[in-house]
């Protein structure tokens, strides 16, 4: 059993390119292309580079002592939430750029949802001086208004998307239509391990660093290489999938995804795909969706806007399937206290979205000598408001 | 003979007009269809709603949207179409995207179009190898002819593939467009028509995108077989429901 992609661009039944023909050109050309362009000692180069003076990586990885104290295990916290930007989504879009400069193209388009995707957009397409166009929900724009500043102070133009439910799904529909507009001159960084055939793939790969880091981090403070947990939120996926990626093969690293329970599972406003979807096809590939039993996609509901999507990568599809990864939803409440309990024990404000793999510890029980460890994917200055709102800070 | 390759046979240039099931209304189907078939038509496609069509602009996406506000589902369509042969002679294609087909079952949903009468099938996002592997088989079981597209940036050596699969016409999608884009058809458009017109296929072809108009009907049909309405035609239903469908396609035909 393989958990990783196959040459017909499959995660065991998941994954594929289900798309329109007029974008098999655009993907096809990526296709060809990606694992020859990644494979360049100059591309190579280049991407190190900027991701070592511009990211700021290694990102560090912290023995969290108070936290491990309270639950009585070793626990790690993978800094993804100190790159440049505040998230892990700048590994990707550092590494697409250079991917679309390789490829000849002009103009960057990008769908984001809560806006920190189209943020690690618009910041790599200032370094390179590239067009940058990020189609952003219109209910979105509404309720992520410093992104949006931040987005437009970066050079971007931020186009709202008034189909549908205007909300991330439709801004990926509204960016696969410009490139579908627009087929020649445009590249399309879709901001996680979703979409056609090789975009999964390629995705992980760039978020692959992580879990690089993490081998040769843990052999410095725990002597092996390997953790005996990983656990990271999935939304779409993409960190967890940089999490995991070194360690997919080796059984002996259990993974463990936290999923959005939303208000919770059966109360109708949930993100939890794993529980609530089932097979079908989502923005160009086949995965984990939550649909109407007519095939209609409905809409999620999380607390974080980072993990209110209605799939997940073909990856976490194949690994939930497979068993391979261990699924467990967290509510919204479970993980803002466990997203202030960071703040009281280590002095780290996470993201909402880290928020829900922070809470596991809550959820299941490790031994005094596992080491785990977990991606704090993100930092929490984005989502200040939630948590003033919700504590009444 | 399948009606779309009978229809296919004769000495004129074809119209297809395209419109969503359950728009404007939910009960507008059969309607729909029995007027465009009095007024001219020569092939109707049904479009089957999808919350998230990814190769429509905004006229069918919200089409779409208000189609399943009022309703529709497949089965209500199927529902509606149950008797639709006893008085429609004309082809009729359900277009619609792979994640409702898949979710009702292809078999299934291929057994129940046979029934009906359905002669064909556009799944934009049904891409040609998935279908040669995994559905080729239960569409011909069901004499459903699967219908392929193609574009301006599609390879000649690819279009040359889809031909060998297609058994109908091919859908010759005007420019790099989603649907509704465009307005008439300039110098790139006419070498592409003429390009393809050339490589002399074995499937007919008719195309779609960007034709609105008698004008743009004329261009689009000059080297082609026929061409197809979708969003123009929505419109027209946007604005005067189910009423003056005959003088809306007189316009386009000038016949």
């Amino acid at each position: 059993m393989s958990y990783n992609i196959n040459n017909k661009g499959y995660y065991g039944e998941f994954g594929g390119a289900f798309i329109p023909e007029m974008l098999y050109p655009n993907v096809e050309e990526l296709r060809q292309n990606y694992l020859k362009v990644m494979a360049e000692p100059e591309f190579q180069k280049e991407f190190d580079k900027l991701l070592k003076d511009y990211v700021g990586r290694p990102s560090p990885l912290y023995f969290a002592k108070r936290l491990s104290a309270k639950y009585n295990t070793k626990i790690y916290l993978k800094r993804e939430d100190l790159n440049h930007t505040g998230a892990h989504k700048i590994n990707n879009t550092i590494g697409q750029i250079l991917m679309a400069k390789r490829l000849g193209k002009q103009r960057i388009i990008a769908e984001t949802g809560a806006g920190q995707h189209g943020v690690a957009t618009a910041t790599v397409c200032a370094l390179m001086g590239l067009e940058c166009i990020v189609y952003m929900g219109e209910i979105d724009i509404a309720r992520q208004a410093p992104n949006v500043a931040r987005m437009k102070m970066l050079g971007a133009t931020v186009i709202p998307a008034v189909s549908g439910s205007k909300t991330l799904k439709d801004a990926t529909n509204e960016a696969i239509r410009d490139w579908i507009n627009n087929p020649v001159d445009t590249h399309y960084i879709i901001g996680s391990v979703v979409g056609p055939h090789p975009y999964p793939d390629m995705v992980a790969r760039f978020q692959a660093v992580v879990s690089k880091e993490i081998q040769w981090q843990l052999k410095e403070q725990e002597g092996k290489t390997k953790p005996d947990y990983v656990i990271a939120c999935v939304g779409g996926g993409s960190n967890a999938a940089g999490a995991y990626y070194h360690f997919l093969e080796d059984t002996n690293v259990k993974l463990i995804a936290a999923e959005a329970a939303g208000k919770g599972i059966q109360s109708g406003e949930s993100a939890a795909t794993s529980v609530l979807g089932n097979e079908g096809i989502i923005h160009g590939s086949k995965s984990l969706l939550m649909q109407t039993k007519d095939g209609q996609i409905t809409e999620p509901y999380s607390i974080s806007a980072g993990l209110d999507y209605p799939g997940i990568g073909p990856m976490h599809a194949h690994l939930y399937k497979t068993g391979r990864a261990e699924f467990i939803s967290i509510t919204d409440d479970e993980a803002m206290k466990a997203g202030l309990e960071l703040c009281k024990l280590e002095g780290i404000i996470p993201a909402i979205e880290s928020s829900h793999a922070l809470a596991i510890f809550e959820q299941k029980t490790f031994k005094p000598n596992d080491v785990v460890v977990l991606s704090l994917s993100g930092r929490g200055d984005k989502d200040l408001e939630t948590y003033i709102n919700y504590f009444n800070l | 003979m399948n009606r779309i390759n009978q229809k296919l046979q004769e000495d004129k240039k074809l119209l297809s007009i395209y419109f969503t099931a359950g728009y404007p209304e939910l009960d507008n189907t059969v309607t729909i269809i029995q007027n465009l078939e009095k007024s001219g038509v020569d092939m109707i496609e049904i479009g089957l709603p999808f919350s998230d069509p990814l190769a429509d602009g905004p006229t069918i996406q919200a089409s779409s949207t208000q189609a399943l506000k009022n309703g529709m589902t497949t089965d209500v369509l199927f529902k509606q179409l149950k008797d639709i042969r006893k008085s429609v002679n004309i082809p009729l294609i359900i277009m619609g995207y792979f994640n409702p087909i898949l979710q009702y079952g292809v078999e299934a949903f291929s057994k129940k179009c046979a029934e009906i009468g359905i002669d064909g099938l556009i799944i934009p996002d049904l891409p040609i190898e998935v279908y040669n592997e995994a559905y080729k088989t239960v569409f011909e079981k069901y004499k459903l002819l699967n219908i392929f597209l193609i574009t301006p940036q599609t390879s000649g050596e690819r279009i040359r593939f889809i031909d060998s699969v297609s058994n109908g016409f091919i859908y010759m999608v005007s420019s790099a467009s989603v649907t509704g884009n465009s307005s008439g058809f300039g110098e790139e458009q006419t070498q592409y028509f003429k390009r393809i017109a050339n490589m002399k296929l074995k499937n007919p072809q008719i195309v779609g995108f960007g034709i609105s108009d008698n004008k743009t009907f004329l261009q689009a049909t000059q080297d082609a077989k026929g061409a197809i309405i979708g969003s123009a035609f929505i419109k027209h239903l946007s604005k005067f429901g189910t009423n003056k469908i005959p003088e809306y396609i007189k316009q386009i035909t000038k016949l």
